[in-house]
């Protein structure tokens, strides 16, 4: 096939044949990766700016308020463009595959998509035509100090955060409709005994009866696993949703009424008791969220590659409760420089429980690592590659946190790039999105109908590229903290020069290992296959791999 | 052991955390090489469950106990209301602008110092650096609340002081430089040969 044929209809894959939920999951997908070139493009930006005077970039990106809505929006497109709509793609579909029944309603899938990305659109343009940079911590009365910004990207910036988070409360409400439909395998069962599978308590109880030498409470627990974590995750999601709509509400009040000539008091609001509200919502993506659905897809993903039942599954199931309980718990480790804030709070918030998620990040390490042990010899396929990726991404991310989250190491190394990139780029970059890209790699057969990828040494360099880059950078950039170079702060004089210089070379390995990624699959579905992902389905069928009487 | 600045302690942790991230990759990558040689590979330790489960615990809540009685300005820290001040510095911050009662800040060594700041608008940190860079402290500066620093130098040196928080694009000038720099904001004497910085 020639390269032009390549590019016009890809290798095998038949947009036609695709089911309504094959598209919609799709869809969100492929916004999915065009977010994450942005978002890797505007992170090799900022990279290149903090060069200083080797900076090759035009001077206009290293003003300011251009460099700081770059960073405003970064995050923006990143958490909610790019990862949110690829766990939520990737979650509409094995849903109603692992539950074995249909999605609850596709007509709400494809809200879901089209709203995180027309929110997403929204705030990157209140940052890109109107400077807008209050950070993605929103600390107040930042957001609404007109003196600084204008009305009108505030207002902007914040209806696009509340269409994501309206996007989001529309996926959750699908999920919770999916799974407790009373449907297919599902068709006896009633809510309590749903709900008590979704939050890990058969599991608690089966290990407890086990212990009092009683027959197992649930042979056969109603939801799966992976439908479990991702339970349990999105009562974080609502969660986190609800705190980003109230604020982004307050902000919008404030400047709506500045905007009017009536400025309102903005000390009539604690900045200190909105920073705990809001870290307490935010939180829930970063420690709730993110891993929760991570330890989820780690034991779907080694279930499917090893093709046997998850080791210590009831401690597994129990632990995504523990998971849950902490993820409420932990937000004051983000409040150890605030000096005001009780010490109490910082002891065992912010300590303490926060260091019982390296108990339940290893937990989920150990059974992931086991599990592939007892099923061994085993195939090096693209999907075990990610996955030991993303398992090396959480091991050296989570660490990096704990040691920060003590009220001796944070006193030197707060707000400095040891938190940005030891931790939440090398947990998202490597750890997150490499489990990511191996469940796309699982998935992929499923939802393109087998479409044959184009290229396995595309898929290799992509692997290599985007697994060096996203280590180097993390440790370098990292390393840089330790030297005191602060995270949200203009360098242009070739501060950290050596460092910066590094994370940047290997920042820019991402950048090439994404635009290989997609060129692979643009080769392998085709700009025709591409289009058509986004064209009504002609069959209706919301569910994969049910006999039609069971649809 | 006892640290006696955040050099010696940053240079600990610097190589601490480079073996452990060496150590995690060659695991999982020898882990990954066994897993797909086509004979089954033989374990070579066994890791008891409950065994793993405590070396977590015992790693996440250590590291707390160590570093509460290594880092001497953890208790220093709990105890900040309980302990007299040899000196005192009223520091006000305003419309990106410090308000500092003098420069330099003089302080003496090994006397605890308290820095009372406190902001008239928006969110900003105080944080105090090296010549070289590095973070001596810091915290973070609340509005509408006291934000009170006490801090114990042990060695003589001048320091640097700037926002370690974002306050918006209003701390920068149209090149980029830092508004809130405030070069030699702090100089500790009397520490007799120790020099080189807190």
């Amino acid at each position: 096939m020639s390269f032009a044929d390549n590019l016009i209809n890809g290798t095998n894959f038949d947009h036609t044949k695709l089911n309504a939920l094959q598209k919609v999951a799709l869809r969100g997908v492929v916004m999915s990766f065009l977010f994450f070139g942005l978002l890797a493009i505007e992170g090799l930006i900022m990279r290149l700016v903090k060069l200083g005077p080797t900076n090759p970039l035009p001077d206009m990106f290293s003003h300011a308020p251009h460099f700081f809505a770059i960073m405003t929006a970064h995050p923006i497109v990143g958490i909610f463009g790019s990862t949110y709509q690829l766990v939520f793609s990737a979650f509409i579909f094995l849903v109603p595959f692992l539950a074995k029944k249909p999605l609850y309603s596709v007509k709400l899938a494809n809200a879901t998509w089209l709203l995180i990305t027309i929110g997403t659109a929204l705030a990157w343009i209140a940052c890109f035509l109107w400077h807008y940079a209050p950070l993605y911590t929103l600390y107040w009365p930042l957001p609404a100090d007109l003196k600084q910004f204008e009305a009108i990207g505030g207002i902007v910036f914040i209806v696009g955060a509340a269409l994501i988070m309206i996007g989001t409360l529309c996926f959750i409400y699908n999920i919770y409709a999916t799974i407790f439909a009373r449907v297919g395998v599902h068709k006896n069962k009633t809510t309590k005994e749903l709900l008590i599978s979704g939050f890990g308590i058969d599991g608690l109880l089966n290990l407890w009866h086990k212990i009092t030498g009683k027959p197992p409470y649930s042979k056969e627990p109603a939801l799966s696993l992976p439908v479990v974590a991702i339970f349990r995750g999105t009562v974080d999601t609502f969660l986190d949703a609800l705190v980003i709509l109230s604020a982004g509400i307050l902000v919008l009040i404030y400047i709506v009424f500045s905007a009017a000539g009536h400025s309102l008091d903005v000390s009539a609001i604690d900045a200190l008791l909105y920073k705990n509200y809001f870290w307490w919502g935010l939180d829930l993506v970063a420690d709730g969220l993110v891993l929760i659905y991570v330890a989820g897809s780690w034991y779907l993903l080694a279930s499917i590659i090893t093709g046997q039942r998850l080791f210590m599954e009831n401690v597994a199931r129990a632990a995504l409760m523990l998971e849950l309980i902490v993820s409420w718990m932990v937000w004051s480790h983000h409040l150890l420089a605030d000096q005001p804030q009780p010490e109490m709070m910082k002891l065992i918030s912010g300590e303490m429980v926060t260091a019982f998620e390296l108990l339940t990040q290893g937990l989920a390490l150990f059974i992931t690592l086991v599990t592939l042990w007892k099923a061994r010899p085993l195939k090096m396929t693209m999907e075990l590659k990610y996955l030991l990726g993303g398992l090396i991404g959480f091991g050296l991310a989570v660490p990096a946190a704990i040691i920060q989250a003590d009220m001796g190491m944070n006193r030197i190394l707060h707000n400095t790039t040891w938190i940005s990139f030891a931790h939440f780029h090398m947990a998202l970059i490597v750890g997150l999105y490499m489990t990511l890209y191996s469940a796309v790699y699982v998935l992929w057969p499923l939802v393109t109908n087998g479409t044959k990828m184009y290229s396995s040494k595309l898929s290799n360099a992509h692997f290599w590229l985007y697994f060096i880059g996203g280590v180097g950078m993390g440790a370098f950039v990292g390393m840089a903290g330790l030297q005191g170079a602060l995270r949200r702060h203009l360098y242009v004089h070739g501060e950290f020069h050596t460092l910066f210089t590094l994370g940047a070379i290997f920042g820019s390995m991402i950048v090439i290992a994404w635009a290989l990624f997609l060129y692979n699959i643009v080769m392998s579905v085709g700009i025709k296959g591409l289009i058509g992902i986004f064209l009504p389905a002609q069959d209706k069928t919301a569910s994969y791999g049910l006999e039609p009487e069971e649809a | 052991m006892t640290f006696q600045n955040s050099i010696e302690l940053l240079k600990f942790h610097s190589v601490a955390y480079s073996i452990y991230a060496l150590m995690i990759i060659s695991i999982v990558a020898w882990f990954g090489y066994n897993l797909a040689k086509k004979e089954k590979a033989k374990s070579i330790i066994r890791i008891p469950f409950y065994g793993y489960i405590a070396f977590l615990v015992i790693g996440g809540v250590g590291h707390h106990i160590f570093t509460y009685n290594t880092i001497p300005w953890v208790q220093e820290d709990m105890m900040k209301d309980q302990i007299k001040p040899d000196k005192v510095f009223h520091i006000q911050i305003k419309d990106h602008k410090w308000i500092l009662p003098k420069t330099p800040m003089v302080v003496n060594c090994g006397k605890p110092t308290l820095f009372d700041v406190t902001s008239g608008d928006l969110m900003y940190g105080f944080g105090l650096f090296r010549q070289d860079g590095t973070i001596v402290t810091q915290m973070q500066v609340d509005p509408g609340h006291e934000n009170k620093l006490m801090w114990t130098f042990n060695f003589d040196g001048t320091f640097n002081l700037t926002s370690t928080e974002y306050s918006g694009p209003a701390q920068y000038d149209e090149k980029g430089n830092d508004l809130l720099f405030v070069k030699n904001a702090v100089k500790v004497v009397g520490c007799e040969n120790k020099k080189g910085g807190n």
